[in-house]
């Protein structure tokens, strides 16, 4: 049983368990072993994750359909507390046990949008243009507004006309990218949910 | 968290102020009612609200909000009079021993160099007098009537328990009840620790009462000890981590800060940042500020960073003040900002004032939102009747919306409050056409340079050069990035005693931030995380959870900043000559040669004790302060002054000084001033908090959580709701000078009406989790009513304390 995985394991327990179940009722245990469901869990993606909710970071295991095959799109239906997990043994809170939820809301935007000035409504709009049009509104108040120089000299090469807030649910690797990427253009106007 | 979750179970006493775990963090609160059912623990709750973990606690004591440091204030004084200090630890471990400079004074609730008209200070007098040999003076014997000691027994005298009782309205025995048992853990053998959260930073005052908690730890010899520590509980999964990689206006990545303006010499920027040892012997860690500094302009601008022009020094911007969060809301109101991106945040719902911020946003050009969900933020522009009163036809922004994928759809590191960095994996696809940060950011930034490098522009050097070798230039991989803010050599390293001996080949991940040089031949994008991503590996996606002493230290699980340690300062754990000051709770000794056990040292870990190198290694002086030298804006020690919308006149503590009603160091913007409201027309005292059925805004979208808490309501005491006439399930109006909500009563036992000054003073408390998107009822952004007023020092809103009227409908 050294390197047994999770799912192995259920996949023997569920076999064990009807084998032994079965004998004691004076069944064959070959013939009737056919008609035994596997836990539904046994069939499926198991992938380790963490609780993007508070700070206390509870490992997570997330159950998916599909194998990862090219062309399979996993679906995750089931989520549960790892119980390897050194601080939530396996557990989850209110907050947590409803993931599956904030995972499949019905409030996930599905593609990028656009309000024009002045409208009412959103109108969809394509990634290209979108990330075109935003790469342009910047660049353009940048190049009006970014201060090289102050009137006593002093270099500062900063841009104070527009902003940022990052999310403190990203994951460091975006964190780092995108402070990376404001401080290159000179943002200072930059904060996180640490703030508040 | 200087520990950790687990480490709460080896505690004696457990202290929750200002946070309750038990609803807002309730698997980590599990270690509670652990070290409660193995440890024989005691929990104290001291909070306005009778919470859930209060009713758990084996002491609940009701309080006033934001008068958290007269109650600390009384236990020091407590502890400092009935001689409850762990008097080996003080001595040898903090400040107390230091004697302050001749000038400095403290009266009438004013500290010395005070400028009414700018609200701040010239704190040139708060220090430590030096001597003729470069170091702080001290006086072994605490003698001396200027040093620490005697300074901080005399400040906190007047913190009786007579005044504790007066302003937090406590009552006195249930005080000094609470101040004897956290007196019981002076002993070397008993530890508590400290659990707080927003409660505590959410006020004007509200650095000042988490340093007010530190230095009560400080006193017991709880720091660095199994069991003990100051632990902040942190709200958001990976705030620690934006944190750590300073995703704030005047910060640089593992808390290395951005330049002032006036900073133009690149030596003087780093020599002002790289102290010099204040006592005989000290590490002073941050001497080697230049080797991070440099390792980080590498990683952002590789070999465009250089010695000639001092490692890329005029790439990064200026400051001329801080642009937090309110004080870019202000600009904004006034029209000066013109562009905005939120990612992953949601001002509209999380900054104070709604009224205010409707209008700001009104006045941008135009606004891009990334993130999983619907936010209020992305409609602000949108009529929702009551709960938001707009007209689109004259909102001039353009607002572009763009869905992200969630958790459960990348790769990537996360860290926890106890400074864990935990890999988790992607488990799904995104729904749609949705896309990660990471693409998004990655397409944005190549499209600028691309502009930038057809048709010039403003300063584009620092656009053209960034260090950007990502095999897909337009979606950096999570591991790629990683492995940058970890770091590697550039240039094989040599072993500086053996010049022949090569001790790491260049393109080698580094095993630590002791690796890092500063002439330009490493890289490091947050030193402070380097070697998570080392030689061998991601450290980060560890999963061995073996703790074999016991006292849970899985030393193989994950990644801990800084260098995989698990306790901060775990050296103060041992007395002076390295032995464990609890042996059952055993985190480091010294053997002879080397320190060890079962964390991470804390310390330089062939550094013989006898030779008096202090625990705190990364201040100047080795210690642990009470004195905050100049680090604080509004005093050396905290002061407790009263919420910028208080139901008291004056401030009991110096009740003739005006200036010292409220914080005296605090920033406040002029029309924000004039939307305080007064106690004759807002007569109840106002506190938000979280549900544990929700978190913040976002499961107000996730059905299960919805079901489960499908409406907006408002917690009043029963005496306040038999004086207004109010039956628990009718609808009552509460109004501040800046807004409205309605919502449903909820008329309970668990908020206690409090005698202040002498006077009966209510609390009314308001949930934040509402909102006019998602799958619940619609309901009003509690921030409708909240001040625009932050902290002095960390610029953190005024959200736990300020002043309403409630009504019934």
């Amino acid at each position: 049983m050294a390197d047994v995985t999770r799912r192995e394991f259920l996949k023997v327990t569920s076999a064990t368990l009807a084998g032994s179940s079965l004998v004691l009722l004076g069944f064959s245990p070959s013939a009737a072993l056919a008609e035994v469901r596997e836990f539904k869990l046994s069939r499926a993606t198991e992938t380790r994750n963490t609780c993007p909710y508070c700070s206390v970071a509870c490992g997570l295991l997330m159950y998916s359909l599909g194998d990862r095959a090219k062309n399979a799109r996993s679906s995750i239906f089931h989520i549960e507390g790892d119980p390897d997990h050194p601080v939530n043994r396996g557990t989850l809170c209110p907050k947590g046990a409803g993931l599956l939820d904030f995972i499949h809301s019905p409030s996930r935007p599905t593609r990028p949008q656009y309000r024009a000035a002045g409208s009412d409504h959103w109108e969809p709009i394509s990634w290209d243009d979108a990330l075109d049009r935003i790469a342009k509104l910047m660049k353009q108040d940048r190049d009006a507004n970014f201060l090289a120089k102050t009137p006593e000299g002093l270099t500062v090469n900063r841009w104070l006309t527009t902003g940022m807030l990052a999310a403190s649910a990203s994951s460091n690797e975006v964190g780092y990218l995108t402070h990376k990427v404001i401080r290159s253009l000179g943002i200072l106007c930059f904060d996180n949910q640490a703030r508040v | 968290m200087t520990n950790h979750w687990v480490d709460i179970k080896n505690a004696d006493i457990v202290l929750i102020m200002g946070g309750n775990a038990a609803e807002a963090h309730p698997c980590g609160f599990k270690w509670v009612t652990e070290a409660k059912a193995h440890n024989k623990a005691r929990l104290i709750v001291v909070d306005p609200r009778f919470t859930r973990s209060a009713s758990v606690a084996d002491v609940y004591c009701p309080i006033r909000t934001g008068t958290d440091i007269v109650f600390l204030g009384g236990v020091m004084n407590h502890l400092l009079t009935e001689d409850k200090i762990q008097h080996e630890y003080v001595k040898n471990y903090t400040d107390m021993t230091f004697i302050v400079r001749e000038d400095f004074a403290f009266a009438d609730g004013i500290y010395s160099g005070y400028d009414a008209d700018k609200h701040s200070y010239d704190k040139s007098s708060w220090d430590y007098e030096i001597g003729a040999d470069g170091y702080v003076k001290v006086d072994p014997e605490l003698k001396h009537p200027r040093c620490v000691y005697q300074l901080m027994r005399k400040h906190y005298a007047r913190y009786t328990p007579e005044m504790v009782e007066r302003v937090c309205g406590t009552p006195k025995e249930k005080f000094l009840q609470v101040a004897e048992m956290i007196g019981s853990t002076s002993t070397p053998n008993r530890a508590m620790t400290v659990m707080y959260a927003l409660g505590w930073t959410q006020h004007s005052i509200g650095s000042q009462m988490i340093r007010a908690g530190a230095m009560m730890q400080l006193l017991l010899g709880n720091i660095g000890v199994a069991g003990g520590g100051m632990n902040a509980l942190r709200g958001h999964s990976n705030i620690q981590g934006l944190t750590d990689l300073g995703l704030m206006s005047n910060l640089l990545p593992g808390y290395l800060t951005l330049p002032n303006e006036k900073e133009q010499d690149y030596d003087k920027y780093i020599a002002a940042r790289a102290y010099k040892p204040l006592r005989p012997n000290q590490l002073s860690y941050w001497q080697n500020y230049n080797k991070f500094y440099v390792s980080l302009m590498k990683a952002w601008w590789g070999d465009a960073a250089t010695p000639e022009n001092r490692w890329g020094y005029d790439y990064l911007p200026k400051l001329d003040k801080g642009y937090d969060m309110l004080q870019t809301f202000e600009l904004m109101s006034q029209g000066k900002i013109n562009g905005y991106i939120c990612q992953g945040f949601n001002p509209l719902a999380s900054s104070p004032n709604k009224a205010k911020m409707n209008g700001a946003l009104a006045k941008l050009k135009f606004l891009v939102i990334m993130d999983p969900l619907v936010t209020e933020t992305s409609e602000f522009w949108r009529n929702f009747g009551e709960h938001n009163d707009v007209d689109p036809a004259k909102i001039a922004t353009e607002v572009f919306r763009l869905p992200t994928t969630c958790f459960a759809e990348e790769d990537g590191a996360l860290v926890n409050s106890g400074r864990w960095l935990q890999w988790h994996w992607k488990g799904a696809e995104p729904p749609g056409e949705a896309r990660s940060d990471l693409q998004i950011m990655g397409e944005l930034f190549t499209r600028l340079r691309a502009l930038y490098k057809s048709d010039g522009g403003a300063y584009p050097d620092p656009i053209m050069k960034l260090y950007w070798p990502y095999v897909m230039p337009n979606s950096p991989s999570a591991d790629e990035l990683a492995k940058e803010y970890s770091g590697r050599a550039l240039k094989d390293l040599t072993d500086p005693k053996n010049p022949s001996q090569v001790t790491r080949k260049a393109g080698e991940q580094l095993a630590g931030f002791a690796e890092l040089r500063d002439d330009g031949s490493t890289l490091s994008g947050c030193w402070i995380y380097c070697g998570a991503w080392g030689p061998s590996g991601n450290l980060m996606a560890r999963r061995d959870n073996s703790d074999p002493t016991g006292i849970g230290q899985t030393l193989n699980w994950a990644f801990a900043w800084p260098a995989n340690r698990r306790v901060m300062y775990n050296r103060a754990s041992c007395d002076p000559s390295g032995k464990p000051f609890n042996p059952a709770r055993k985190l480091i000794a010294w053997n002879g040669t080397t320190w060890g056990g079962a964390d991470v040292p804390d310390y330089k870990v062939d550094e013989d004790p006898s030779l008096g190198m202090g625990p705190f290694i990364m201040n100047a002086d080795g210690v642990g302060r009470f004195f905050a030298r100049g680090g604080m804006a509004e005093g050396p020690f905290p002061e407790h002054y009263e919420p910028f919308e208080t139901p008291l006149a004056t401030n009991p503590l110096s009740p003739g000084k005006a200036e010292a009603l409220n914080n005296p160091a605090a920033r406040v913007f002029k029309d924000d001033r004039a939307a305080f409201g007064k106690v004759a027309d807002f007569p109840h005292v106002a506190t938000t908090y979280r549900l544990t059925e929700h978190f913040h805004f976002w499961t107000l979208h996730s059905r299960l959580n919805a079901i489960m808490q499908p409406q907006q309501f408002v917690e009043i005491g029963e005496v306040l709701a038999k004086e207004l006439g109010i039956a628990g399930g009718e609808q009552v109006k509460v109004s501040s000078n800046r807004g409205y909500l309605k919502a449903v009563a909820v008329v309970t036992k668990r908020l206690r009406t409090l005698t202040v000054d002498g006077k009966p003073v209510h609390t009314v408390g308001i949930p934040i989790h509402a909102g006019f998107t998602g799958l619940t009822k619609p309901g009003y952004l509690t921030n409708t009513l909240t001040p625009v007023v932050g902290d002095a020092n960390s610029q953190t809103p005024e959200f736990k304390s300020f002043l309403v009227k409630v009504e019934k409908v």
